[in-house]
């Protein structure tokens, strides 16, 4: 039988997730990568005591033209779904800004760990790639290195960071075949591509899907071993549409 | 009270900073502005953290403007030929690997010995790393581009911070509207000066003790 990971829709492709799953979802905070459709499928499903794990934790306008636009993961903190958060930009830049996520880390609901956005991502790729845990000059002599082994690799100083492994990764594409295979839209790759590698189940939200074949080899980012559902988003316009 | 330089003539002062061919990532505010005055004759890459090398300007026009081209900082930007994309990982091992030549850096502080501190305010009690620490390590070169002082007055550039840091020793040029400074192992050297202000006066704005360069100057744009 031939290989089809495509769902009929977003909620039968999130319906398994457990309450205390790793979510890793991406979106560097703008709407291109963002998977919207599947992290609003994640609210209506209603799993409880998630860890998220993501570059920002709802950034209300960024990189849109209105801020109705942004669907993230405001919507999960605001339905009190996450009880754990890594990510690199976790609040607006501006202090007047209160996200639900704010909220819900004021109510208590959620513990924070803010990591440099080069280690968060290193992190999810080690575990993706095998690796248990890996040295970065990034943060040493900061409040990043509290309580985390040091060493001096020729006269150099770097600090342990260990990997961060998802149950589940929800991400954005922009074209899939139906084996999984993924070509994602300029600046919307970001961390989508490394989300993929580290889940156990990796979820793709994609604006097409084509047959296998039509995809040019050379250009998939993507193969379709990461790849284990795809859902169509309702509306395939993009870019200047959007 | 005398004219500091606005933001836009601190940018351009950076600019004069990139030579041909310079990769160039460029934090949010000040330093975005510094790609609209790169010196005439130049070539400069632009790179920018979520995943890009090489794009063009802001995009003004609603009609140019494309949710899939953005900056770090969520503006839309142009396409130019010899783009090129990426994702994070690869996008980080270029800044941490050393193959980005310069970053240009917003701060709230930075002490005398180039320590950078920007990515939070004690009483918020919450900041943003975002990719600030893996670039104020892993650039070639690190500019600070920033006002002098605080809202209030109070010194920006101070002995030691006393915010949370970014990264220690890893700023090699501050460029504020008072004044330029390089860091270096003695302590800050004052190069250039904003027009119409004293030595004395810039140092009175200034916590640690300045070094006047013997080739003091007026600041070149």
């Amino acid at each position: 039988m031939a290989i089809d990971k495509v769902f009929p829709s977003f909620a039968a492709a999130v319906a398994d997730i457990p309450d205390g799953a790793v979510m890793l979802i991406d979106g560097f905070g703008g709407a291109g990568g963002m998977p919207s459709y599947l992290i609003t499928a994640m609210r209506d499903h209603g799993a409880k005591n998630l860890t998220v794990v993501s570059n920002s934790l709802g950034l209300p306008g960024f990189g849109t033209r209105s801020e109705a636009e942004l669907v993230d993961t405001s919507i999960l903190f605001a339905n009190h779904q996450v009880k754990k958060a890594y990510a690199s930009f976790p609040v607006p830049r501006s202090p007047n800004v209160v996200t639900p996520f704010i909220e819900a880390l004021r109510r208590g609901e959620v513990v924070l760990e803010v990591v440099p956005q080069g280690t968060l991502v290193e992190r999810v790729r080690a575990a993706g790639a095998g690796i248990g845990a890996f040295y970065t000059p990034t943060g040493v002599g900061t409040d990043v290195e509290n309580g985390k082994e040091k060493k001096t690799i020729n006269d150099k100083e770097y600090i342990l960071e260990y990997a961060i492994k998802g149950d589940y990764a929800l991400i954005r594409a922009h074209i899939a075949d139906r084996l999984g295979n993924l070509v994602y839209r300029m600046t919307s790759r970001n961390m989508n591509p490394i989300w993929a590698t580290a889940a156990r189940v990796t979820i793709a939200e994609v604006d097409e899907i084509v047959e296998p074949g039509e995809l040019d080899p050379e250009t998939i980012v993507t193969p379709c071993v990461y790849v284990h559902r795809i859902v169509k988003r309702p509306n395939k316009t993009r870019g200047t549409e959007a | 009270m005398k004219a500091r330089l606005d933001r836009e003539t601190i940018a351009m002062r950076v600019a004069r900073e990139f030579k041909d061919g310079d990769f160039v990532n460029l934090g949010i505010g000040i330093p975005t502005l510094a790609s609209n005055y790169i010196p005439e004759g130049r070539t400069v890459i632009f790179h920018t953290e979520n995943g890009a090398l090489g794009f063009g300007p802001i995009a003004v026009e609603e009609k140019d403007q494309d949710i899939d081209l953005i900056n770090a900082g969520g503006q839309f930007v142009t396409p130019l030929p010899g783009m090129s994309f990426f994702d994070s990982a690869i996008s980080f091992a270029m800044i941490r690997g050393g193959h980005v030549d310069i970053t240009v850096l917003g701060a709230m502080q930075v002490s005398e010995k180039g320590d950078l501190a920007n990515w939070m305010f004690p009483e918020r009690g919450i900041g943003n790393i975002g990719g600030a620490m893996d670039l104020a390590v892993g650039a070639k070169k690190v500019i600070v581009a920033m006002e002098h002082n605080d809202k209030n007055g109070k010194y920006k550039i101070a002995k030691r911070c006393t915010y949370p840091l970014t990264a220690k020793e890893c700023v090699n040029l501050i460029v504020t509207d008072l004044a330029v400074m390089e860091v270096t192992p003695k302590g800050l050297l004052l190069k250039e000066i904003a027009p119409g202000w004293t030595p004395q006066e810039v140092q009175t704005c200034t916590e640690p003790r300045l070094i006047l360069s013997p080739e003091l100057k007026e600041i070149e744009l």
